[in-house]
C-alpha cells in the first residue's frame, strides 16, 4: 500500500484515470459468448434441444400470429460424432427480406419485449443465441430461407454475428427457388449430442404436441426415424391481445418509472391511461384512498407519495385484468392433446379463472392423467408448460413442482411422503399462460416462486385431485365388488357340500339356489347389522352398477 | 342313552334343513344364536352361576363380514356330523385338520388357525344346543387326579390311589365314568401342576383323605365336569389353591360361576359350592410371604380391575377387600412362595392349618 501511495504522488494523477481507460461497453453478444449457460447452452445435449426449441417456438408464434395452422418439419442430421445439423421448416407467414438478418443474427432484437401479450418468445434472444452458439462451436453460418407470398421470391441468407458490435454479418444473400408459397426454414450446424430420454428433443416435441393440439410436427431424428405428431383439432388458439398492466401487484420502482415517463398531465388521467381496468372513476377512488389530489402532476409524485399510491391501489376494488389477452388451451383441447399422446384410463383438466401477479394476468390450467399404460410404482410424471412451451429442465426449482409437492395427494388416492412428488400411475400437467411468465433465468426453464402463482397452481391441482380421488375410489370400490362376488362364488360349493351332508339334500340343487341369489340384486343389498366381533361392510351392488353404467355411457 | 346319541344328529340335520329351505326361498341363509360376549353374560344371583342373556347374533352368508365364518360354521357342522355318523371322536386339533384345506382355484383356506375352528365349535354348541362332547369332539387331556376313589371307565376299573407318580389323567368326556367307591372327604383343586406333584409326593391326599386335582392353566371342561359330579353326587367340598393374582382369581371364578365364553354351559360345569383356599392377601401377612412379592405390571393391574368389576365379584365385600389389598401391596404372589418355608411346608403346615381353621373365601 505505501508503495502505491508513492507511485500516485509521483505521477500526481489518480489511478482511477488509468483504470478508466480500460472501462468500456461490453457487447451483449460478447457477454453471452462468455455466459452461454445463461441461455441454456451449457452442454452438448442441452444445446441441441435449445436450438430445436428456439426455432420451433419462433415458428409456432409466427404461424399463430398469422392465423395459420402450424405444420412444422424438424430434422436432425448427425455430421460428425458431436456435430449435428438442425433443420426447422414452417408454413408460417415468412419474414420480410430486410428483417431476416436482424432476427437471426442480432441478439435482443424482437417485437415482443415491449408488449404485454402472451407469446412463446419474450426477449428476442432465443434463435439468435442458437445462431451464436453454432457459430462459436462450428464456425459455420446459419442458413435461412424465407418467403412471404407466392408473388415474391424466396430469399436465402447465410449469416454470422459480429460479436463485438452485436450486428449481423451477411455471408451470402440470394433469391432461390422454393416450392413453398410462404414459410421459413432455418438450418444451423452446431456442436451437440443426441440422446433419447427425459430431457431430449424427442420428449420436447412430444410435449409440444400435447400442449398444442392444433399443431402438426413431422420429426426425423438422427437415426432417420420419423415420427408424425398429427394435429387433433383444426381450431387455432384464440389470438392473444396486448394489454396494459393491472394496478394490483405493480411494484414501487415500476410505478415511479411510469410516473416519470408518462405523457398524462394529471395523476387521475395517468392511472386511467396506463393501467388496465382503471377508468377515471376508479382512478379518482385510488387517489382518494391514497390521500393525493387527482390533479397532481405525475412528475411531482415523490417516492413517499408513490408508496401511498400503492397503498391506495390495494384499498381500491378493481376488477380482474381482462383475460382476452390470454390464450389458455381450454379444457376440451387440453384433454384432446393429452389423450393423443398419453395412454391413460382417466383424464381430468381444470382451467382456473384468471389471476394476477405483479400486475400481470395469468391463467393456470392443470390436468391429471391416471392409470392405463402409466407406470404404477414410479414417481408421478410431471409435465410443465409455460405459454404452450414445455419446460424440461430445472424441475426442482420450479414453482409448479413446488405446488405439486405442497399439495396433499393422499386423499386423492396417491402415495406421497410429506412435501414430495406423489407416487402412482399418474401424469400431472401444469400450464401457465401469461403476458409475462416470470422465469428464473433467461434459458426459460423454471417459473419463479410467486405466492400468487403457487396458490393458483395448488387450487387447480386440488380440483383435479378431487376428481381423481372420486375416480380412484370408484375404481377401487368396483374392483372390491368384483372381489367380493368372486369370494361368494368360491364359497358357494363349500357351503353346498356342507349343507348337503347335513340335510341330505342334493348338492347341485343347493348350489343353484345360492348362485341364483348371487346375481339377484336384492340379496346384494345388505343392511348393516350390529355385531360384536364381525366387521361389517355395506354392500350395494345395484347402486354401484348403475353408477358405473352412467360412467361408461 | 340312545336318545341322547340321536339328539346331536337330529339337531345338525334340522340346522342344515332350515338353511336349505331359506336358500330355496331365495332368502339370504342366516344362522342365529346367542351372543357369546361379556355384554351378554348375566350373573344369576339365585343359582350363583353365569348364563347367557337374550342378545342374539346373526350370521348370514351374503355378507362380506360374515361369509367366511358362515362357511367355517357349516364346515365344522359337517365334520361333526361325519364323526357322529361313524361313531368316532375327534380332538379339537383333529377337527382343525379335517377342516383345514384350500378352496379350489383360490388361495383361501377354510381355516388358517385352530382358534377359528375352536370358535366355530363353540358356536355350534349354541346353535345345536349340544355340548362339544355330544358332537363327538373332545379336548386334549390335560390334568391329573389322585385320591381314594375307585371308578369304572370304558369297562376298566381304575383306582386313583394306585397310579404311581403321574396319577390318572382326566379325559375330556367324563359323562360315562361310574364312581364305584369314594372315600375321600374333600377335594383340593390347584392351578399348578408342580404343586400337585409336591402334594402327591408327600402323600398329602392319603394323610388328609382328600382328592388332589390339577389342570394346567385354565381348567378344562372334563375336569370341571368331573369336579361338579363329585361335588353334586358325593357332596365333596372343593377348595381352590391358586396364585394370588388376577389369573388365579379367574381360575376360581370359572370353576365356581362358569366362564364367559362357555356361559351357555354353566349348568353342566359351574360349581357354586367351590371355595377359595389361597393364596390370599391375609396369607401373605400371616405366613410372612411379603418378601416374595412380585411387583404388579400394567397388565396385572388392568386384569385385576376387570375382575373386580365383574358382577359376581362386585358385591362381595370379602373379595373386594382382597382386591384392594392386592392393589395396596402393588404386588402378587405365587403358590410356590410357600416353599421358602421348607419344601414340605405346604403339605405339613399350610394346607392342614387352613382347612382346619376353615379359612376360605366364598
Amino acid at each position: 500500500m505505501p508503495n502505491q501511495e508513492i507511485k500516485t504522488e509521483m505521477k500526481e494523477i489518480p489511478i482511477a484515470y488509468e483504470l478508466a481507460k480500460r472501462q468500456k461497453d461490453i457487447s451483449v453478444a460478447e457477454f453471452f459468448t462468455k455466459n452461454r449457460h445463461l441461455l441454456g447452452f451449457d452442454n452438448k445435449r442441452k444445446a441441441l434441444l435449445m436450438a430445436v426449441k428456439e426455432a420451433v417456438d419462433n415458428s409456432l408464434d409466427a404461424c399463430e400470429e398469422a392465423r395459420v395452422l402450424p405444420e412444422i418439419n424438424v430434422e436432425i442430421i448427425q455430421m460428425a460424432e458431436f456435430k449435428y445439423k438442425v433443420i426447422v421448416e414452417d408454413n408460417g407467414p415468412g419474414i420480410v427480406k430486410k428483417q431476416i438478418p436482424n432476427i437471426f443474427a442480432k441478439l435482443l432484437y424482437g417485437s415482443k419485449f415491449h408488449t404485454m401479450k402472451q407469446s412463446r418468445g419474450q426477449q428476442g434472444i432465443g434463435i439468435s443465441a442458437a445462431v451464436l452458439y453454432a457459430q462459436l462451436t462450428t464456425g459455420r453460418t446459419a442458413k435461412i430461407t424465407s418467403r412471404v407470398s407466392k408473388k415474391e421470391p424466396a430469399f436465402y441468407y447465410e449469416l454470422n454475428i459480429d460479436t463485438q458490435n452485436n450486428k449481423p454479418v451477411i455471408a451470402k444473400e440470394e433469391t432461390v427457388e422454393w416450392a413453398k408459397e410462404n414459410g421459413t426454414k432455418v438450418e444451423i450446424d452446431l456442436e451437440a449430442e443426441y440422446a433419447k430420454g427425459v430431457q431430449s428433443v424427442d420428449e420436447y416435441l412430444k410435449q409440444t404436441a400435447v400442449i398444442n393440439p392444433h399443431v402438426t410436427i413431422i420429426y426425423t431424428n438422427p437415426k432417420s426415424e420419423q415420427v408424425i405428431y398429427a394435429r387433433a383439432t383444426d381450431k387455432l388458439p384464440d389470438e392473444p391481445k396486448e394489454i396494459k398492466p393491472h394496478p394490483y401487484g405493480i411494484e414501487l420502482g415500476m410505478l415511479m418509472d411510469k410516473l416519470r415517463w408518462t405523457e398524462a398531465r394529471t395523476l387521475q388521467s395517468f392511472l386511467a391511461s396506463e393501467f388496465s381496468r382503471v377508468g377515471s372513476g376508479t382512478a379518482k377512488e385510488i387517489c382518494e384512498h391514497a390521500a393525493i389530489l387527482p390533479n397532481t402532476k405525475p412528475a411531482d409524485v415523490s417516492r413517499d407519495m408513490a408508496e401511498k399510491l400503492l397503498q391506495g391501489i390495494q384499498l381500491t376494488k378493481i376488477i380482474s385484468p381482462p383475460t382476452d389477452c390470454l390464450s389458455p388451451i381450454g379444457k376440451e383441447l387440453f384433454e384432446k392433446g393429452l389423450r393423443k399422446e398419453i395412454r391413460a384410463e382417466f383424464y381430468c383438466v381444470i382451467s382456473r379463472p384468471p389471476a394476477v401477479y405483479r400486475g400481470n394476468p395469468f391463467i393456470i390450467e392443470a390436468a391429471v392423467a391416471f392409470g392405463g399404460e402409466i407406470p404404477k410404482e414410479d414417481k408421478a410424471n410431471i409435465l410443465r408448460f409455460a405459454n404452450r412451451v414445455p419446460l424440461l429442465y430445472q424441475e426442482g426449482g420450479c414453482a409448479m413442482t413446488k405446488a405439486i409437492m405442497e399439495t396433499n395427494w393422499k386423499p386423492y388416492g396417491l402415495q406421497q411422503s410429506s412435501d414430495s412428488i406423489p407416487v402412482g400411475p399418474v401424469v400431472i400437467v401444469v400450464h401457465m399462460s401469461s403476458v409475462w411468465v416470470p422465469f428464473t433465468s433467461e434459458s426459460k426453464e423454471a417459473i419463479a416462486h410467486y405466492v400468487e402463482i403457487i396458490k393458483e397452481i395448488k387450487l387447480a391441482l386440488q380440483e383435479c385431485g378431487r376428481l381423481l380421488g372420486t375416480y380412484v375410489r370408484k375404481k377401487y370400490r368396483i374392483s372390491e365388488q368384483i372381489e367380493r362376488a368372486n369370494m361368494f362364488e368360491k364359497y358357494i360349493p363349500e357351503i353346498a357340500e356342507s349343507l348337503s351332508i347335513l340335510s341330505n339334500e342334493k348338492k347341485e340343487k343347493i348350489m343353484q339356489g345360492l348362485q341364483k341369489m348371487l346375481v339377484k340384486p336384492e340379496i346384494k343389498k345388505e343392511i348393516i347389522e350390529e355385531d360384536s366381533d364381525d366387521k361389517l361392510y355395506k354392500m350395494d351392488f345395484k347402486k354401484e352398477n348403475e353408477e358405473s353404467r352412467q360412467k361408461t355411457s | 342313552m340312545k336318545n341322547q346319541d340321536k339328539k346331536p344328529v337330529k339337531e345338525l340335520e334340522e340346522f342344515g334343513k332350515k338353511l336349505v329351505i331359506e336358500i330355496e326361498k331365495g332368502i339370504n341363509p342366516t344362522i342365529e344364536f346367542s351372543l357369546r360376549t361379556l355384554s351378554n353374560v348375566i350373573y344369576d344371583t339365585k343359582t350363583k352361576t353365569l348364563g347367557l342373556g337374550e342378545k342374539q347374533q346373526k350370521r348370514t352368508f351374503f355378507n362380506v363380514g360374515h361369509a367366511k365364518k358362515f362357511m367355517q360354521t357349516l364346515e365344522i357342522a359337517k365334520v361333526s356330523k361325519s364323526l357322529l355318523d361313524v361313531q368316532k371322536h375327534g380332538s379339537l386339533r383333529d377337527v382343525f385338520y379335517m377342516a383345514k384345506r384350500t378352496i379350489p382355484n383360490s388361495n383361501i383356506n377354510i381355516v388358517d388357525e385352530q382358534v377359528e375352528s375352536d370358535n366355530a365349535i363353540e358356536d355350534l354348541e349354541l346353535i345345536t344346543n349340544c355340548s362339544r362332547e355330544q358332537l363327538n369332539i373332545n379336548a386334549n387331556k390335560m390334568g391329573s387326579v389322585a385320591g381314594s376313589v375307585l371308578i369304572e371307565d370304558a369297562g376298566d376299573t381304575i383306582n386313583w390311589a394306585k397310579l404311581g407318580s403321574g396319577g390318572w389323567s382326566i379325559p375330556s368326556n367324563v359323562e360315562k365314568i361310574d364312581f364305584k367307591s369314594v372315600k375321600a372327604k374333600y377335594i383340593i383343586y390347584m392351578e399348578k401342576q408342580a404343586v400337585w406333584e409336591r402334594l402327591h409326593e408327600d402323600k398329602f391326599w392319603e394323610k388328609q383323605n382328600c382328592i388332589i386335582v390339577t389342570s394346567q392353566g385354565q381348567t378344562t371342561r372334563g375336569i370341571r365336569r368331573l369336579l361338579q359330579r363329585l361335588n353334586e353326587e358325593y357332596k365333596l367340598p372343593i377348595y381352590v389353591l391358586a396364585d394370588f393374582d388376577g389369573w388365579g382369581f379367574y381360575i376360581y371364578s370359572v370353576l365356581k360361576f362358569g366362564s364367559i365364553s362357555l356361559a351357555h354351559m354353566s349348568e353342566e360345569l359351574a360349581i357354586p359350592d367351590a371355595k377359595f383356599l389361597g393364596i390370599t392377601a391375609d396369607d401373605a401377612i400371616d405366613y410372612d410371604l411379603k418378601k416374595h412379592f412380585i411387583k404388579l405390571k400394567d397388565v396385572d393391574n388392568s386384569r385385576l380391575k376387570q375382575i373386580a368389576d365383574y358382577d359376581w365379584f362386585k358385591k362381595n365385600k370379602e373379595w373386594q377387600r382382597q382386591f384392594k389389598m392386592m392393589k395396596d401391596f402393588g404386588a402378587k404372589l405365587e403358590i410356590q412362595a410357600l416353599s421358602s418355608k421348607g419344601i414340605t411346608f405346604i403339605s405339613d403346615k399350610y394346607l392342614p392349618e387352613k382347612i382346619k381353621k376353615g379359612e376360605f373365601l366364598d
